[in-house]
């Protein structure tokens, strides 16, 4: 294949750009479940560590994503820092399964209201530490058309 | 055993990039969907695989911790919140309000139903 064809390709079939994605999901999964390890949860109590992964990588996704905007995002070599620090670090820190699958058994659990404040402050810490990440990272320019999340 | 986890997760956020760009290129909508359907899948099969796993196994932490964690993501959900939200005024807000409120209750649902049907 010619090196343009390659180009040509939207970049979720690129496979240097799906390397970057694993290597990156490999490093964010293994950081989550060193985490979840050292701070295991026992039943009835809130997740922590899933906490605490989520809100924190919610932050530093809307850092990264306001910086690389910042930077013109989408030339040379910052073309991959959202696919493999974003999609793939981020992405693999963070689990929106593994919170799901916890508030349901919350609730499930008859811990209610404690499965009720878990999946309220996680979903509302996780969308202020989105906007603080994006305003921290200098803000993130008006839509373009076909602009895609990572 | 964190090896292997960490090969499934990243294999997970490969498949939840493919996903994500294919939904994102075919699927015309002003609100991104490729989350949307990575996360309520993969929280369906968590479901699955902890009502019918044992807590602490080996599958339920690779495919559990590793694929799954690795394919779902909270922090995409949170930051195209927030970008909805950006053009600011009453709607925006509103459109971005309704994105995180409807994750949540889709999530929640097919975890349940993953949990039930496993």
């Amino acid at each position: 294949m010619r090196a343009d064809d390659a180009l040509a390709r939207p970049l979720f079939l690129q496979p240097a750009v799906l390397a970057l994605v694993m290597l990156g999901g490999a490093v964010g999964t293994a950081a989550r479940a060193v985490l979840a390890d050292a701070f295991p949860v026992s039943d009835g109590a809130w997740p922590w560590a899933t906490f605490g992964v989520n809100v924190a990588g919610s932050f530093l996704l809307g850092l990264l994503v306001a910086l690389v905007a910042v930077r013109g995002g989408r030339s040379g070599a910052w073309r991959l820092v959202r696919p493999a620090l974003g999609a793939g670090v981020l992405g693999g820190f963070t689990t929106y399964s593994a919170f799901a699958v916890e508030v349901d058994r919350l609730l499930g659990g008859g811990s209610v209201g404690l499965g009720l404040a878990y999946a309220g402050a996680s979903v509302v810490g996780g969308v202020l530490a989105a906007a603080l990440g994006v305003l921290a990272g200098g803000g993130v320019p008006a839509p373009r058309s076909g602009e895609a999340g990572s | 055993m964190i090896a292997l986890i960490a090969l499934a997760g990243g294999l997970g956020a490969v498949l939840r990039f493919v996903v994500d760009g294919a939904v994102a290129r075919w699927v015309r909508s002003s609100v991104p969907l490729g989350t949307f359907v990575v996360n309520l899948s993969g929280s369906f099969v968590l479901g699955l695989v902890v009502a019918s796993t044992a807590t602490g196994s080996d599958v339920r932490a690779v495919v559990g911790t590793g694929l799954l964690g690795g394919y779902t993501t909270f922090s995409a959900a949170s930051v195209e919140s927030v970008l909805l939200a950006r053009a600011g005024g009453a709607r925006a807000v509103t459109v971005a309000a309704l994105h995180a409120a409807a994750m949540l209750a889709a999530g929640l649902a097919a975890a349940a139903l993953g949990l039930w049907a496993g």
